[in-house]
């Protein structure tokens, strides 16, 4: 196999990442990623694919979902159904099973790229329910007496927002990334990355209130990447002069358009407060 | 030698385990990394360390473990007096210096004029682009400024070229026993939660129904079941004002937190120690109070109780009746805290508090006493060992 960088248009991949994958690729094992919300988890998994031009079949992790439901669902309601209505289908229990996600992912003729969204929504018995599976990359149905086995193991990526811990028996089996938030250099590639053209100095103002902003203290929820991104789309969709956010001018300290980068309003009410005192502050100094 | 890293991972408590060091040496094998230091920090790190809260613990040990490595090859040139490379000053270069710097080749070709030098060199040095000493341009040595250079004894980063990712420390605050935030919080409090199936019977139970279906010959026989709900209610005490100013940030993420996961939460507030009554609403604490007799009457003794203080007053508060600081009792406090550790068996204390600190005040040895030595310290880790305590009931304390 070869092993070559990724590359993607839209999507910064930091080396550590970048080894992340390879690493992940070679020994067939499943990368488990982690970070704050709205680091681009997600969003990774669609790049990788894209970047390695291999099909992405994603399976969303919600409260109710069971560890079966990405293998395969035995689908009785119908049989039972059919059965009443005499219909010739039902003697054939093929016709109930239907195909999850990994089942998809194991038939297919060439390397897939599987995401697991969210894991840390599911029951804590989740993870636990797919070792076998995600180990050996195969499982047993058992309704028709058939093992199914990867023809190639596909490249799974397992996102996790912390909302649970995992148990080590699955973590053992995983490689891991935390995805940090990324620091000023590389939050300049990313924003260059998803607006080329966006004039320097907007650029500059903008950071540098986004990273102000992160250092409020007190902040219930700090904005993260994608909600920068978010903001950077709006003040590039009204068009407005850099000038407008930098610190000396008087009605920009509080940013225009706010409501892209705090999300809750005690947030805005104690950074109105701070902004407030800072003004007096200037004003006597 | 890899083997060495394993150990000493292990041995400050990170949870590695033999499979996850075979993953290690799989991937070595399988050339996933160009083989450089860094790309093996990524390495290994992506494959023993399963918890970001690990990444700093990991950072110490490896940049031990590495340094472990340079000081074999500092074993070859211990003869360095360690006068030679004390510090004694900074150095400032210009851009041009550095480039000369620069341009004098490889690790071998450094090692081998280290060699040279240090036959050479006989005394302390300071300053200057050749001997081996501090504050200078020369390669060897400590606090100086060479691009490439070879470290020697030094502590602190100065110019900070030489910072290896390791050195940095980024995860620092990941590490559970030290932030206390919302988040954090959130995730230490979801483990109270117990669901249980109650109340109206709103979904269908797919199982039930197709087992009564068979039983009843094929024809469709629905079986409903009661939605699983976090069925956990907790009542939250909070002390409020005097020596709690200072923890008043730590008990705000405590209480948005708690207020956000259990949908049955109630507070109530109280000020050092509790007496006849409580109150919900601090701006008129003195006329909307609820008595604690009312308190215990209403809420029935499944209620998770937790008690956020820090426990610090004078004993007479809790022991003499009048005690209190802003009214006068009629009981004493700790007769009060007696009923209601009597009528709620789950119950934990939460004190913001240092607990080096807790041996120190008199009424804090009261306080664990009368409730059963169940006092935490409000920080993650304390935060579940308070929620493991809340899962069984708790012997009433003995007075």
């Amino acid at each position: 196999m070869k092993l070559t960088e990724i590359t993607s248009e839209d999507y910064v991949i930091t080396d550590d990442l970048q080894l992340a994958i390879r690493a992940a690729r070679t020994l067939g094992k499943p990368l488990l990623v982690k970070g704050e919300p709205g680091t681009g988890k997600t969003q990774l998994a669609i790049e990788v694919a894209k970047a390695l031009d291999m099909p992405l079949l994603q399976w969303h992790i919600k409260s109710t979902t069971k560890a079966h439901h990405g293998l395969y669902e035995y689908d009785a309601v119908s049989r039972l159904r059919d059965s009443q209505l005499g219909d010739d289908k039902v003697k054939n229990i093929d016709n109930y099973i239907v195909p999850g996600t990994l089942w998809q992912a194991f038939a297919s003729d060439h390397q897939n790229v599987v995401l697991i969204d969210e894991i840390d929504k599911a029951d804590i018995e989740f993870p636990n329910d797919l070792l076998q599976e995600l180990d050996r990359m195969e499982f047993f149905v058992h309704e028709t007496q058939q093992l199914i086995k990867a023809n190639h193991r596909p490249l799974v990526i397992i996102t996790s927002n912390n909302e649970k811990e995992l148990p080590d028996a699955f973590l053992r089996r995983c490689f891991f990334h935390y995805i940090a938030f990324p620091d000023d250099s590389t939050m300049r590639k990313i924003v260059n990355v998803h607006y080329p053209d966006l004039k320097k100095n907007l650029l500059e103002a903008s950071l540098k209130v986004f990273f102000d902003l992160r250092d409020v203290p007190g902040l219930k929820k700090k904005p993260s990447t994608s909600e920068l991104l978010d903001w950077i789309k709006l003040l590039v969709a009204e068009d407005l002069p850099a000038d407008v956010l930098q610190a000396d001018n008087p009605r920009s300290l509080i940013p225009k358009l706010h409501g892209a980068l705090l999300k809750n309003e005690q947030d805005v009410q104690l950074f109105e407060r701070l902004v407030f005192m800072h003004k007096k502050n200037n004003a006597r100094s | 030698m890899l083997l060495d890293l394993f150990q000493r991972l292990r041995n400050s408590a990170i949870p590695v385990t033999l499979g996850e060091y075979l993953t290690l040496l799989q991937s070595l094998e399988a050339n996933t990394t160009a083989f450089n230091l860094e790309e093996f920090y990524y390495l290994a790190r992506l494959s023993l360390i399963k918890d970001e809260r690990f990444y700093d613990r990991f950072d110490q040990v490896f940049s031990d473990y590495i340094s472990g490595a340079e000081t074999q090859f500092e074993n070859l040139i211990d003869q360095i007096p360690e006068e030679w490379l004390q510090v004694q000053k900074e150095l400032a270069l210009s851009e041009e210096d550095m480039k000369r710097v620069e341009a004098m080749g490889g690790l071998d070709k450094l090692m081998e004029k280290l060699r040279e030098r240090l036959r050479e060199q006989q005394k302390r040095h300071q300053g200057g682009s050749k001997w081996i000493g501090t504050g200078g341009t020369s390669p060897f040595g400590a606090h100086g400024y060479n691009p490439e250079g070879i470290r020697i004894g030094q502590q602190g980063t100065g110019q900070r070229r030489a910072v290896k990712v390791w050195d940095k420390r980024e995860y620092r605050n990941l590490d559970s026993d030290r932030e206390v935030g919302t988040r954090n919080i959130k995730m230490a409090l979801r483990k109270l939660r117990r669901f249980a199936r109650e109340g109206e019977q709103s979904q269908l139970d797919i199982d039930a129904t197709i087992h009564s279906t068979a039983r009843n010959a094929g024809y469709l026989d629905l079986k409903m079941i009661p939605e699983r709900r976090n069925a956990i209610k907790v009542l939250l005490f909070l002390d409020v004002g005097g020596s709690m100013d200072y923890h008043v940030k730590a008990c705000e993420e405590l209480f948005s937190a708690a207020r956000s996961e259990f949908k049955r939460l109630e507070y109530f507030y109280f000020h050092n120690f509790t007496y006849e009554h409580v109150w919900k609403n601090n701006l008129r604490r003195h006329t909307e109070t609820l008595p604690v007799h009312e308190l215990l009457r209403s809420f029935n003794s499944d209620y998770r109780v937790v008690f956020v203080g820090d426990a610090a007053m004078s004993p007479y508060e809790i022991a003499a009746a009048g005690g209190s600081v802003e009214h006068w009792n009629e009981e004493p406090g700790g007769l009060w805290m007696q009923r209601i550790v009597a009528h709620f068996p789950y119950l934990a204390w939460l004190n913001p508090e240092n607990p080096g600190y807790w041996e120190h005040t008199q009424s804090n040895r009261m306080t664990r006493q009368l409730i059963g030595e169940r006092m935490f310290p409000l920080t993650v880790s304390g935060i579940e060992d308070a929620i493991t305590c809340l899962k069984r009931p708790g012997s009433s304390a003995v007075v």
